[in-house]
């Protein structure tokens, strides 16, 4: 739906109130050689909205659909059943269309909503406090590192393998112009991840330990231990979880002694989307809260003594302090925000459990089908709802020739560490409530086609 | 769910004051109080129905298992809609009224971006797809990223950067990695000391030192102290245009030209692209990098406060040094992702990533969506009426309020006032705060900073349609109140579901999680539930 011009009459009757000829006249600051005569060439012009939704469907038929075929990514993305009434609620124009919550007196609906959002985010975290979102899981893991540097003045991150790669390369990207070093490491096919070898690296000149959980091969390192090294040493241990759903089962990183817990939240209400838009997660020790980044939304009364919500502590941020804001962010995940409340809302704190058993329980039987192929092993003991399976050659050729047999079947560790040959038969498999025992049949038939 | 509900929640009423009616559950009428879900919920309620599965997960997660559930209550399915649904309601919203605010461009959300949006073959489909299973996704960014590039005059654009901000940092890190390849050092960004806060926030973040350029008493940049502060030091400017007093930077060329000349690049602040698209293409002007806001110009939702999307589009300068992922198109006429793998033979001068996976995929069909329905014949004149409305709305408050930069010509697709001649004992913040009770958004206010008391106001949307025609929406009677000379506002706000309150309150002694439903005794372990 296009915004139909204005009737010749009210542009006529506009410009007479302006006191200019045409439209052309209120364009006079622009130098005449920069203003286009006309549409921009070689574009085409409007179309209706049959035709535009004939050509959209059209784009996204040539798209695999995870819901078509039997699906096994993971990886940092999540397919996960999101209820009907998350997403009619979302579309609610009182929400949809809705401006950041700046004039809180009508916008209590959303207010109201962030405050429940950052509660909800600080008890499955384990953390004292929460902000109001980031963009998503990895930019609100550079942030965390940035604000790690912020408190304990020191600017070497120690990264552990585990680390999602692309987690990796965002804050390698940061890193290198604001000079932060990055003490960084390629994952080890071994069962147990490198919680040993990250405690090493720890020193006085660290100002932070990263670490996800469970990590991007699916193991589970033991995070009380590291956070007692890195606080021996002065130093934060930051959590990244990119799966939420597993902290329905899994001790949450705050309680397991993580200073800082950044996340996706994808899992929850947002869906797959291709990689966006997704929610960044942000929890941490209530002491720190003046320097975190991001919105933060607090309680309060108003002027006849109603509880109400409001976006609070704004000295911290960038339309405030400018250059001296703890983060450039402004607009966030909002609406993300609200979808994964509201899927959390449905859930509870027991449903939320009762879906992660569902998701371990089904990766079991995902693990214990495709290790009967031959040639194929699982790398994990422990595991949540994901695995590294080595294959007998390079996994990424597997998964093509996967999808050319209608499977989804897994990210292989050559599409993330393309440069690392000895990662190369690794393949991440991922399990979900979605996960029917057909599908799991399909795939073991088809990979065992594969490989033979 | 009517307050007081079974939790013993009650809507705190505040002190009984005269001439207000109280009720026993707060509400009045439709004006529907709502506790917080940690009020109304219970442990144990669950608004999903599972499939149940046999198993025991102590042998596998043992040792790795909480001692019980994450401490919040569930609600059901009705319980939920109804929860939201009655929050939604003290939200103001684009949908229910005109929103005049300043630099944000809250233009209509068609709905038909939202269906496109969700069709499986873009909704369901995951980032790490084999790429010949994702063709029309990538499709999709491609056709987006030829219109952005099209409609700029530019030679690239990143699509990767998740807003506004976000895109600033991608210009500003392809501007520090060009210097960088040239084997120059300059620490210095200049910024405009009327740009929006997220600018000096971003090249500080980017490991740049901010310095401001004065504006001129025009409300333009100052090009004779800009071009006298120009270096060996100054990696370049960030500048907005149309700026954010709503006027148009007529001497952008020769900004760039000097900015050039001295070794630098120029960085266009790209929110108020929504005044000139169609119109003027920046990359005409020596513009080196500039984000686009999809959520601004090409009506994707504002969401309360996002997702956004800010696609940086690029000079033939600066592409090298652009992020990844990006897709090329190859000679048999399919779509390639170049990623990790590709970018050392293919893109070696490239910052590297941002973000995971490939930026806002769900906002590009959105954007893509307008951008087919308008056209280029559709996005220009959608561009000269943002201007028309907004000349229309500064001269019909001729006398009204002071338009400081009114007299030096029209404006673009915002007009700035200032409190210059409001009456004693009238402050923007009464405007603003009068609007509301009339039943609109209020324009930005406080901002520019360069305008004492500013209000910056952008009306959106369809001309005199947008409000109660033929009024434009500042010349309500808050305004008008203010003329007369009558009392400050204050007492008489009731209007909204909330009153202006001590804003800095929260600050003190900052609430930030809700303190309710602490699981009480008897809640059933984990091992009760999901475990054996």
């Amino acid at each position: 739906m296009r915004s139909l011009p204005l009737p010749e009459a009210d542009r006529t009757e506009m410009l007479g109130v302006i006191g200019a000829a045409s439209v052309e006249d209120l364009f006079a600051d622009v130098p005449a050689f920069a203003r286009l005569p006309g549409p921009v060439p070689g574009l085409p012009h409007h179309a209706s909205e049959m035709a535009v939704e004939r050509h959209m469907t059209a784009l996204a038929a040539r798209n695999m659909s995870a819901g078509s075929v039997p699906f096994f990514l993971g990886a940092g993305a999540y397919r996960h059943h999101v209820p009907a009434s998350v997403d009619h609620l979302i579309q609610r124009g009182e929400f949809l269309t809705a401006y950041t919550p700046y004039q809180p007196e009508i916008a209590q609906g959303t207010l109201q909503v962030l405050f429940e959002f950052q509660t909800q985010v600080a008890r499955l975290f384990g953390t004292e406090i929460a902000n109001a979102s980031m963009y998503d899981g990895s930019t609100a893991c550079w942030e965390a590192i940035a604000m790690a540097g912020r408190i304990t003045r020191r600017k070497r991150a120690v990264l552990s393998g585990g680390l999602h790669p692309h987690y990796v390369s965002t804050i390698e990207t940061m890193a290198r112009f604001t000079g932060d070093a990055i003490d960084a490491r390629l994952p080890v096919l071994e069962e147990i991840s490198d919680d040993q070898a990250i405690i090493a690296a720890i020193d006085e000149t660290t100002s932070c330990v990263v670490v996800q959980y469970p990590d991007v091969l699916g193991r589970l390192p033991d995070l009380a231990a590291i956070a007692a090294a890195a606080q021996a040493k002065g130093a934060l241990l930051i959590a990244v979880v990119t799966e939420p759903v597993a902290l329905g089962l899994l001790a949450s990183p705050g309680e397991l002694g993580a200073d800082i817990v950044v996340g996706e939240g994808q899992s929850l209400g947002v869906g797959l989307q291709f990689g966006g838009p997704y929610l960044g997660l942000f929890g941490c020790r209530e002491k720190f809260v003046r320097q975190m980044p991001g919105r933060l939304c607090g309680q309060t009364v108003d002027a006849d003594g109603k509880r109400g919500f409001v976006l609070t502590l704004s000295t911290r941020e960038q339309h405030i302090r400018r250059e001296k804001a703890t983060s450039n962010i402004c607009t966030n995940s909002g609406l993300c925000a609200l979808a994964f409340s509201i899927h959390m809302t449905l859930l509870g704190g027991e449903g939320l459990a009762r879906l992660a058993r569902i998701n371990h329980l089904r990766a079991r039987a995902l693990v214990e089908r495709l290790s009967t192929i031959p040639g194929v092993s699982c790398l994990n003991g422990a595991f949540f709802n994901e695995v590294t399976l080595i294959l007998p050659r390079d996994a990424r050729e597997v998964v093509r020739e996967l999808a050319d047999r209608q499977v989804l079947g897994g990210v292989s560790l050559g599409r993330l560490y393309p440069q690392a040959d000895a990662l190369h038969r690794g393949l991440l498999v991922t399990a979900t409530e979605c996960t029917t025992d057909e599908d799991i049949a399909r795939f073991v038939e088809a990979l065992a086609e594969v490989l033979a | 769910m009517n307050a007081p509900n079974a939790s013993g929640w009650r809507p705190e009423l505040g002190a009984p004051s005269e001439g207000k009616i109280r009720t026993a559950s707060g509400d009045r009428g439709l004006m529907l109080e709502e506790p917080l879900i940690f009020e109304l919920g219970q442990s144990g309620k669950c608004g999903v129905d599972f499939e149940e599965l046999e198993g025991d997960v102590m042998p596998s997660l043992g040792r790795h298992l909480r001692a019980a559930p994450v401490d919040l209550p569930g609600l059901t399915e009705p319980e939920t809609v109804r929860h939201y649904t009655r929050l939604s309601r003290q939200n103001y919203a684009i949908d229910l009224g005109p929103f005049p605010l300043g630099s944000c461009t809250m233009k209509h959300n068609p709905r038909l971006n939202e269906k496109m949006a969700r069709l499986p073959g873009f909704a369901d489909v995951h980032p790490l797809q084999p790429v010949s299973t994702v063709q029309g996704a990538l499709g999709a960014i491609n056709e987006l990223a030829r219109w952005l590039i099209e409609l700029t005059g530019m030679h690239g654009v990143a699509m990767t950067p998740k807003a506004g901000a976000h895109g600033e940092l991608c210009g500003l890190l392809c501007i520090k990695a060009a210097i960088e390849a040239k084997g120059e050092d300059r620490p210095v960004i200049l910024v405009p000391e009327s740009a929006h806060g997220t600018n000096p926030a971003t090249a500080a973040f980017a490991g740049f030192r901010v310095e401001n350029i004065p504006a001129t008493p025009a409300g333009r940049v100052d090009l004779a102290a800009l071009t006298g502060r120009l270096g060996p030091d100054v990696a370049g400017v960030m500048i907005t245009n149309p700026n954010t007093c709503g006027l148009f930077e007529p001497e952008m060329k020769a900004i760039s030209d000097a900015v050039h000349a001295a070794g630098g690049y120029v960085y266009c602040d790209g929110a108020n692209f929504n005044a000139i698209v169609g119109k003027v293409r920046p990359g005409d002007l020596g513009v080196d990098a500039m984000h686009i806001n999809l959520h601004k110009t090409f009506s994707t939702p504002h969401g309360g406060g996002g997702p956004g999307s800010g696609p940086v589009v690029l000079s033939e300068a600066l592409s090298p040094f652009g992020p990844l992922p990006f897709t090329a198109r190859q000679a048999d006429g399919t779509l390639r992702l170049i990623e990790e793998e590709d970018a050392p033979a293919e893109h070696p001068q490239g910052f590297g990533r941002m973000t995971a996976f490939h930026g806002q995929m769900g906002m590009f069909t959105r954007a893509l969506t307008y951008i087919l329905s308008h056209g280029a014949d559709g996005l220009r004149q959608a561009a000269e009426d943002a201007v028309l409305n907004a000349n229309y709305l500064l001269r019909s408050l001729d006398g009204v309020l002071d338009a400081p930069f009114g007299a030096s010509g029209p404006c673009m697709h915002e007009a700035l006032f200032s409190d210059d001649g409001l009456p004693e004992g009238f402050s923007t913040l009464d405007i603003a705060k009068g609007l509301i009770d009339e039943g609109f958004h209020p324009m930005t206010v406080y901002f520019p900073l360069v305008v004492h008391g500013a209000m910056l106001g952008a009306p959106p949307g369809r001309g005199r349609a947008a409000g109660p025609a033929p009024q434009p929406p500042a010349r309500g009677p808050p305004a008008g109140r203010a003329g007369a000379g009558a009392p400050a506002p204050g007492a008489a706000r009731r209007r909204p579901p909330r009153r202006r309150r001590e804003e800095r309150r929260g600050a003190r002694k900052p609430v930030l999680t809700g303190r309710g439903h602490q699981l009480p005794a008897g809640t059933p372990s984990l091992s009760e539930i999901g475990g054996s």
